[in-house]
């Protein structure tokens, strides 16, 4: 539990369009160990969907140092899965073969070998017998599903996710986090996760970082303690949740708990 | 069960129906007299029959009953076929009485114009007279098309893939394909026609580029409009540029590039009767020419036939083709 998998030193991001410059990064440093689960909320803005692009690789960081497994992050590597906010599956492939592009686009795809890894990752996310469909015949949390087992097949070692569930309701949201935590504890797997729910950062993280916006800064790490199966409803849960929600000032906007199981 | 069996017997009153128009004009050609005496017909042998033009018009309405009422049976497993099979029950009813007006009109009285609209039964008479060399233009025809399609095709979505994926190429490429592509490719027939050693290898020219035009740059645009989270989406599974190329740009131009296919098909199917008409020594333009030469519309008129066929019969090929690859868009689009 203690290797470091990524460490994240100084970072800051720029945007220059000319006509303003926006500070959407600013001195941001994070580490994370193999195997933890680790999420990010702040508002909107403050740049949580450009760290984990400049962490994907998919963006280049102004100045600072992004290292994972020792080495400097220039580019996407599947390493490195990415969930996005929208499924981003590609229509033209059924399920089965949205799954099979993971191996497909890094040229180790064998069909007979592979036939039943996919399967395996199809029921894995939970959407067998939806394999020959094609993405716009699945709902939003079947896509959602279909995209993380895409990423799951190439087995990386570090998932982020930028809000995966955002457009999701309540009982998919849930069912897909228990889904993740499950996949998490089986391959060990690092993820970090991008979310608005502060209810979902508490049920799946060990740590929730929480950001602000102009310029966009780590403000606090808190550590989450509660043991798992955690319980939505339970005192540890809902005092944690009160503190946190006290910080964004959002503690009387939300008198409940969503989820009250 | 009784429901399914009055819904049977209704849909064999389709097939009838579909096939009385043709009957009828069957019925119409046998009793209706030849009043006018300006339509003659010569009996030609035929392996071992004697036919004429009234002969093969009613062979052609009897297979075409045959025809309709067996499409009408294999269509019945099918909902959709079946649904569109009844949907256009009236309409073949009404080409067939429309058949047997013709041949009443143009062929029995010749009220019409002569000799611009000869009857069907006189429009099939070439069949019959030259068989053989109908053929031979309409496989020309044929061949020319095969030929300048295909590499126009080729062409069009080659170049189409390389303007829309490397930014040089689409800088000097693009506009030299936007000010040809404005230029009826016939306008290029006599530069063609002295660079080529082959009339034959003219034409094909000709139609390569009419096809190449939409191909390439609607293949461009395609390839150009693809969303960058999809280019996104493969480099996070470790796509390399081949990849981000062939399974992420071109899958996603593709209902772009059945579109430019279509359009350039039937610029093909102009360029090509033009093409034909204007200098080469076949094919069905060339026979169309010929024929006018000599007064024989019939004849014309019989060309026209088999280019109706010909062209109707490729582009549902196309069709069919383009529901294939594109099956993942059912659903999606109308
Ligand atoms: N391509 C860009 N060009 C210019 N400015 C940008 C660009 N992308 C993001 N920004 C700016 O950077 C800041 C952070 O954006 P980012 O998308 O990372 O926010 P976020 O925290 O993910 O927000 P949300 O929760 O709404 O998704 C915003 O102020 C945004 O306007
Ligand atoms: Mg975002």
């Amino acid at each position: 539990m203690s290797e470091k998998i990524l460490t994240i030193e100084n970072v800051n991001r720029f945007y220059d369009d000319g006509e303003h410059q926006v500070e959407a990064l600013k001195d941001i440093n994070l580490e994370l160990k193999r195997g933890e689960f680790v999420s990010i909320i702040g508002a909107s803005g403050c740049g949580k969907t450009t760290l984990l692009r400049l962490i994907a690789g998919l963006d280049e960081a102004g100045n600072g140092s992004i290292v994972f497994k020792g080495a400097q992050v220039k580019e996407p590597n599947y390493k490195r899965g990415y969930i996005f906010q929208q499924h981003n599956l590609f229509p033209w492939l059924t399920v089965e073969n949205n799954v099979a592009s993971g191996l497909k686009a890094r040229h180790v795809y064998r069909k007979n070998k592979d036939k039943e890894r996919i399967q395996k990752y199809i029921d894995l996310v939970g959407v067998t017998g939806f394999e020959k469909s094609y993405p716009h015949q699945l709902s939003g949390g079947m896509s959602q599903r279909v995209a993380i087992a895409r990423a799951l097949i190439n087995e990386p070692e570090l998932l982020v996710l930028d809000e995966p569930m955002g457009a999701l309701d309540s009982f998919t949201r849930a069912d897909i986090q228990d889904k993740l935590l499950e996949i998490r504890k089986e391959k060990n797997l690092t993820m970090l996760l991008v979310t608005h729910d502060v209810d979902e950062a508490i049920y799946m993280s060990d740590r929730i970082v929480i950001m602000t916006p102009r310029p966009g800064k780590i403000s606090e790490i808190i550590d989450v303690d509660i043991p798992h199966p955690r319980n939505r409803g339970g005192a540890e849960f809902l005092t944690l949740r009160r503190s946190l929600l006290d910080r964004f000032d959002l503690a009387n906007a939300h008198p409940e708990p969503e989820y009250m199981i | 069960m009784k429901q399914g069996k009055r819904e049977i017997q209704k849909y064999i009153l389709t097939i009838l129906f579909t096939g009385l128009g043709f009957a009828i004009a069957i019925i119409e050609n046998l009793l209706f007299p030849q009043i006018s005496d300006k339509a003659n017909f010569v009996k030609y042998s035929i392996g071992a029959f004697k036919l004429d033009g009234n002969d093969l018009l009613r062979i052609v309405l009897v297979a075409l009953i045959i025809g309709y009422a067996l499409f009408g049976i294999i269509d019945y497993k099918d909902e959709e076929k079946r649904a569109g099979y009844i949907n256009k029950a009236g309409f073949r009813f009404a080409i067939g009485v429309l058949i047997g007006v013709l041949d009443l009109t143009g062929t029995k009285l010749k009220v019409l114009p002569q000799p611009f609209f000869p009857g069907p039964a006189e429009i099939l008479n070439p069949f019959l007279e030259e068989g053989d060399f109908i053929l031979t233009n309409t496989l020309y025809s044929l061949r020319l098309y095969f030929f300048g399609f295909l590499f126009g095709v080729l062409l069009g979505v080659g170049t189409g893939i390389l303007i829309g994926w490397f930014d040089r190429v689409y800088y000097w490429v693009y506009p030299v394909l936007k000010i040809t592509g404005v230029i009826p490719a016939v306008a290029w027939m006599p530069f063609a026609l002295t660079l080529f050693p082959t009339p034959f290898i003219s034409a094909v020219f000709l139609i390569v580029i009419c096809a190449w035009f939409p191909i390439a740059s609607l293949t461009a645009a395609g390839i150009k409009s693809t969303p960058k989270a999809q280019y996104e989406a493969a480099k996070i599974l470790g796509g390399n540029a081949f990849y981000q190329l062939f399974h992420v740009a071109i899958p996603h131009a593709m209902p772009q590039i059945f579109t430019g296919i279509s359009t350039a098909n039937a610029f093909a199917f102009t360029t090509l009767v033009m093409a034909e008409m204007l200098g080469q020594p076949g094919g069905l333009g060339y026979y169309i020419n010929l024929s006018k030469v000599w007064s024989a519309y019939y004849k014309v008129f019989a060309a026209i036939l088999i280019m109706a066929i010909l062209f109707s019969a490729i582009l549902k090929l196309i069709n069919r083709l383009q529901d294939y690859v594109l099956r993942w868009q059912r659903g999606i689009v109308k």
